[in-house]
């Protein structure tokens, strides 16, 4: 097909906060 | 907005504000090109142009693929706008809460990298090592300041916390202790040169770390550069047999190689595939933190040379997968299907605010990569936090607050970048590091090519015809 897109889902209020963090030098926790 | 970018022989469109991946053929990548600028008409002209020795585009062809891109822009999957100023603001309304502390257990180190960031693990001060009662004192306060988050994490860092393990063991021994009376879940991770891991550092690491990072450059003569021992001998044939040992009693999984490249090994692609040969999976390889005028600094120079590796390197991981033996690159990994949430998206690491570094003293600073720069003293986990305006400035430092990154492709990806190398670059906090931002577009267009090669391969497996 010409184009075919990725199946693919870019959100509660504030976020809860609770994944990891992720330093640049889906989380379980999510 | 629409980034279109050709890779490894795909032609990709990543739809940047809902993050849709469209694999395109390059008659559709041309027409999407030319879709906002061009009137209809004219598209159909360009392209029956370009194409006249092609049978199969036609003028129908063409209104067809016009028709599936206005579908898709009514899907919200293409030309998408950005509607997600609004978390941007929000964030500034959230309680101040810490989830996560680096606890620099030791400013020693029994290597002396010539390229590292911490002056040879002393941070530019003296050689301390953290105490029980700081350490103990810096999880109290991490409980006290984490509000109703149940996940806490601490890193032990240094210079080289294996250098102190009977007070990372005492921690982490504390910190079990009360997690529950306190309703909380502590997550440890390590960061090691890998010199003094032995069997007890393997069955505590096994036991207690949920990942541990694992400090080597690659191939051996590139190691032994600058990774070497204080008497300058390198450090290659020490480390990496206790290296295999520790993530074969792993079970191969939740660990990192991390290697550091810099101007003397801008091939840095053949130190992955030297140490994905060597059987290891799970690999990341970073560019060096320097000044300008460091002999082994990365200048404007070596970029064209970078931007190829990577692309080498997502081609020769594409490779490998497909010939049922892949490794995972650090910055390839990416989850189109669900990732983080946009909250997490726009707010970056949060440095300064959620996370912080604590020194062997028991002082706060943003991270570890401000550590030892008094005016980004933050406080002490005896005394509390005592700067609260620089907090405030660095919860602001989310992906709005870099205009450069207004029109960026890759910003619900990097979140705005790091702050620590923006503010080293350009002074500020909401700077952005063109270089790292150069590197990590790269990076996320391979990332996502890879994703795109293996849904192609899905498809046509599932429809040999396609």
């Amino acid at each position: 097909k010409r184009i075919s897109t990725l199946e693919a889902r870019l959100s509660k209020e504030g976020g809860c906060g609770e994944c990891q963090t992720s330093c640049q030098s889906q989380c379980e926790q999510c | 907005m629409v980034h279109l970018f050709q890779n490894n022989g795909f032609y990709i469109a990543l739809d940047a504000n809902s993050g849709t991946v469209h694999d395109l053929d390059e008659v559709a990548y041309d027409i999407i090109g030319l879709y906002e600028s061009t009137p209809k008409d004219e598209i159909i002209k360009l392209i029956l142009a370009k194409y006249n020795d092609r049978d199969d585009v036609t003028a129908a062809e063409i209104e067809d693929v016009l028709t599936d891109i206005e579908a898709l822009k009514k899907e919200g999957r293409l030309f998408s706008e950005d509607r997600f100023q609004a978390v941007a603001e929000k964030l500034s309304q959230r309680p101040p809460v810490i989830k996560a502390l680096c606890l620099h257990v030791a400013h020693d180190c029994n290597l002396s990298c010539g390229y590292c960031f911490a002056g040879k693990g002393e941070y530019h001060g003296d050689r301390d090592l953290m105490s029980f009662a700081t350490g103990k004192r810096a999880l109290d306060f991490l409980i006290e300041h984490s509000g109703d988050r149940h996940n806490l994490e601490v890193d032990f860092f240094g210079g080289e916390p294996l250098m102190n393990f009977a007070v990372v063991k005492a921690l982490t021994a504390y910190a079990r202790s009360i997690e529950k009376q306190h309703h909380k879940n502590f997550r440890f991770t390590l960061t090691t040169n890998g010199v003094l891991i032995d069997d007890e550092v393997i069955d505590f690491c096994n036991r207690e770390m949920s990942n541990v990072v694992l400090s080597i450059d690659g191939r051996k003569e590139v190691n032994d550069r600058f990774r070497k021992t204080r008497n300058g001998k390198g450090s290659y044939d020490l480390i990496l047999p206790k290296f295999k040992r520790l993530i074969e009693a792993r079970g191969h999984k939740d660990y990192y190689l991390r290697g550091t490249y810099t101007r003397y090994n801008t091939d840095f692609v053949r130190d992955i595939l030297h140490l994905a040969d060597l059987g290891f999976t799970e690999l990341s390889m970073e560019p060096v933190i320097a000044g300008k005028g460091d002999p082994y600094a990365l200048s404007g120079e070596d970029l064209p040379v970078l931007l190829e590796q990577y692309d080498l390197l997502g081609k020769e991981m594409n490779r490998r997968r497909k010939e049922g033996r892949p490794f995972t690159f650090y910055h390839y990994m990416i989850d189109l299907t669900h990732g983080p949430c946009i909250v997490k998206r726009v707010a970056g690491c949060g440095v300064g605010s959620e996370y912080m570094a604590v020194t062997p003293a028991g002082e706060l600073y943003p991270c570890h990569q401000f550590v030892g720069e008094e005016r980004f003293r933050l406080g002490n986990v005896f005394t509390g936090i005592e700067n609260g305006k620089l907090r405030q400035e660095f919860k602001a430092c989310n992906v709005y607050a870099h205009k450069e990154c207004d029109a960026c492709f890759a910003r619900f990806f990097c979140s705005g970048g790091c702050v620590a190398n923006a503010y080293h670059a350009t002074g500020s906090l909401h700077g952005v590091y063109d270089y790292g931002c150069i590197l990590h577009k790269k990076r996320l267009e391979n990332a996502i090519m890879l994703k795109v090669a293996e849904a192609r391969d899905r498809r046509e497996k599932a429809d040999p015809c396609e």
